[in-house]
């Protein structure tokens, strides 16, 4: 009784994993060339935002809209840090006032601000990419949970952050890059991140990092904090009555998935070369919920496919439908909703796991095929 | 007066809560003993869920004091007061539908109720041999695997008590815990209700009558958010004004 939910991952759930770092680490960059991989690779800094809002979303019923945000600040801590390394004074000799980022100069900007002097060092950066996004989700959530502000209204706020912090970036280019970002970065440390060898270095780390990431949703998952989660969702006041702080619990999960965006965004300023504001703003933010609710919204794996296909559907239809893609995201995400609520990971456990089953158990000829083919409760113990 | 303060464990004193200028509740006092089942009756609209909400903290008062063995409740988050040793009951049965039995009464559990508390607790054997325990006397030992959503009306009101048991409180709040049941259901719960208000205080609300009869110790009536008499059912029952405002028709 009960043995089964003290295990970390069911068989089930890690035939899964072991499916995905397959797919990951074995199939994609043998059947991919370079530019394909690279490719991959960003769509898989998306799988970073999708896990942290099956734990925000669909565990805790904490719906953000507003996830580029900790996206961002990972990504532009990171970029921060490749910047001021490409903006050697040798490298920007030709400016009036060499060693300071390009764009400060284009801007009149004549020192560096204080407040990008820290990011000289790589690690302070590296701690810097987790720990101001989870700062920020700390404040945010510590001034939003303890005053009970939920539900819609806390998916407009995050929403109105993710617009407002656009506008900052958009409106301080002097101090950010502007509506252009941060863009030629060159070397990690002196390791050109240009080079074919080096993006597939990087999709490497970034497949084991997300590994990591997988790992930590997963332990948070199965812990009673987890299942405090769920309740909370269900019965907010009956967990408060049962003497748990609500806020707390939140504020908790909300970081969570603010740290595992941030680790997003910076695999992703590495990979592609530049962090700017249109992937902070209001329309990422949603393509993130898009993503995480197409996987399935209660399934760490899901969550994760869901990101790599919605990303390949839009790389192959928006270069021949540049119109229409914005309108098919947006029926698909209707779709989704209203006609698979728990995404790819609930049709799978539906209407494939059952049928995988009882063809193991048929070819096996033994066993009782009613009960591993039992559809799966749409919950969070959904297989993946 | 500081030797009266000692001995009981509830007193709430004139509590007035208003809503927009309409008092629920108004300058209402009462106190409870230890031990003691004090049941809350009276009209619909009479404010008795609103007294539950006030003590237990889901509800601010207007102004007032309640007062937990020594503590004063009113400044205090729910949490805070369920660590204090109150526990409630809600009218509608109020478990967690996505999570088994087990799992229900495991989060009521009295251990690991922070954050990293939460991350790091551990099922060990004291937790499962409790849940076991809480799980037989609430006639749902069979059943620990079943889903919440799954169980009947009535079997989610057990489990609820259950929930609320297993944190031990001191003092116990329940909301019409036999609303809903069937007859074999209610006389069940009566008998699970007996047993488990001999060693705390109870606070009850209830509207039937004979049940009320059977538990109570005292009875507090309740009209228009003030008290309209307290004592025995037997002096209750006789009250004049209690006959004109409730029981009489």
């Amino acid at each position: 009784m009960n043995a089964t939910s003290n295990r970390l991952f069911s068989p089930a759930e890690f035939v899964g994993l072991a499916v995905l770092a397959v797919i990951i680490f074995l199939i994609l960059p043998t059947a991919l060339d370079n530019f394909r991989l690279n490719l991959f690779g960003k769509y898989l800094t998306y799988a970073f935002v999708a896990i942290g809002l099956v734990l925000c979303w669909g565990a805790g019923g904490i719906l953000s809209l507003g996830q580029g945000v900790f996206f961002g600040l990972g990504g532009y801590c990171m970029a921060m840090f490749l910047k001021l390394e490409a903006s050697s004074p040798e490298n920007t000799a030709i400016q009036s006032t060499p060693g300071i980022p390009d764009f400060m100069d284009w801007n009149q900007l004549t020192e560096l601000p204080w407040w990008w002097e820290p990011f000289h060092s790589l690690t302070f950066t590296l701690i810097a990419v987790v720990a101001v996004p989870v700062a920020f989700a700390f404040v945010i959530g510590y001034a939003m949970f303890t005053r009970r502000v939920g539900g819609v209204y806390f998916a407009i706020i995050t929403q109105s952050l993710a617009a407002i912090l656009t506008i900052l970036i958009i409106g301080q280019q002097g101090y950010t890059g502007g509506v252009n970002g941060i863009t030629d970065l060159r070397t990690l440390n002196g390791w050109d991140i240009r080079t074919d060898s080096a993006k597939d270095t990087l999709y490497f780390v970034n497949g084991g990092l997300l590994f990591v990431c997988i790992l930590l949703a997963q332990l948070i998952r199965k812990s009673k904090l987890g299942r405090i989660l769920i309740a909370m969702r269900d019965q907010e006041n009956r967990v408060r009555f049962s003497g748990y702080d609500v806020a707390r619990f939140k504020m908790f999960v909300f970081c969570a998935g603010a740290g595992f965006a941030a680790v997003g965004g910076a695999m992703f300023t590495l990979q592609v070369g530049f962090m700017s504001p249109t992937l902070v703003g209001i329309v990422p933010s949603i393509e993130m919920v898009i993503f995480c609710a197409v996987g399935g919204r209660l399934s760490i794996m899901g969550a994760v496919y869901g990101a790599l296909l919605v990303n390949l559907a839009k790389t192959t239809l928006s270069e021949s439908f540049p119109e229409l893609w914005l309108l098919g995201l947006g029926a698909l995400f209707i779709g989704v909703v209203m006609a698979f609520p728990n995404g790819l990971a609930g049709l799978y456990a539906e209407q494939v796991q059952p049928r995988l089953a009882s063809l193991w158990f048929r070819m096996r000829g033994t066993g009782k095929p009613e009960d591993a083919g039992r559809p799966a409760a749409p919950d969070l113990e959904v297989a993946e | 007066m500081s030797t009266a303060s000692s001995s009981f464990v509830l007193e709430v004193e004139r509590l007035t809560v208003s809503f927009d200028g309409f008092k629920a509740v108004d300058n209402l006092s009462f106190y409870i003993e230890p031990n003691e089942c004090r049941v809350i009756i009276g009209p619909n609209g009479a404010g008795k869920t609103t007294v539950l909400d006030l003590i237990c903290g889901r509800t601010k008062a207007t102004s007032g004091s309640v007062t937990f063995k020594g503590r004063e409740l009113l400044s205090m988050r729910e949490d805070q007061i369920v660590h204090a040793g109150v526990g409630r009951k809600f009218q509608t049965p109020s478990v967690y539908e996505d999570l088994t039995v087990f799992e229900n009464l495991e989060l009521s559990y009295p251990k690991g109720h922070g954050v990293f508390g939460a991350l790091t607790f551990r099922r060990d054997q004291a937790v499962r041999d409790r849940v076991s325990e809480i799980a037989e006397t609430i006639f749902l030992a069979d059943q620990l695997d079943e889903k919440g959503a799954f169980l009947s009306h009535g079997q989610k009101q057990w489990l609820e008590i259950g929930m609320l048991l297993i944190q031990d409180p001191e003092l116990l709040m329940l909301d019409e815990p036999v609303a809903g049941m069937s007859v074999a259901e209610r006389e069940k719960t009566a008998d699970l209700l007996k047993r488990i208000i001999e060693d705390r205080s109870v606070i009850v609300i209830e509207h039937d009558m004979g049940f009320v009869e059977n538990i109570a110790s005292r009875v507090t009536v309740l009209h228009q958010g003030k008290m309209l008499s307290e004592g025995s059912m037997e002096r209750v029952k006789n009250d004049p004004k209690v006959v004109e405002v409730y029981l009489g028709h």
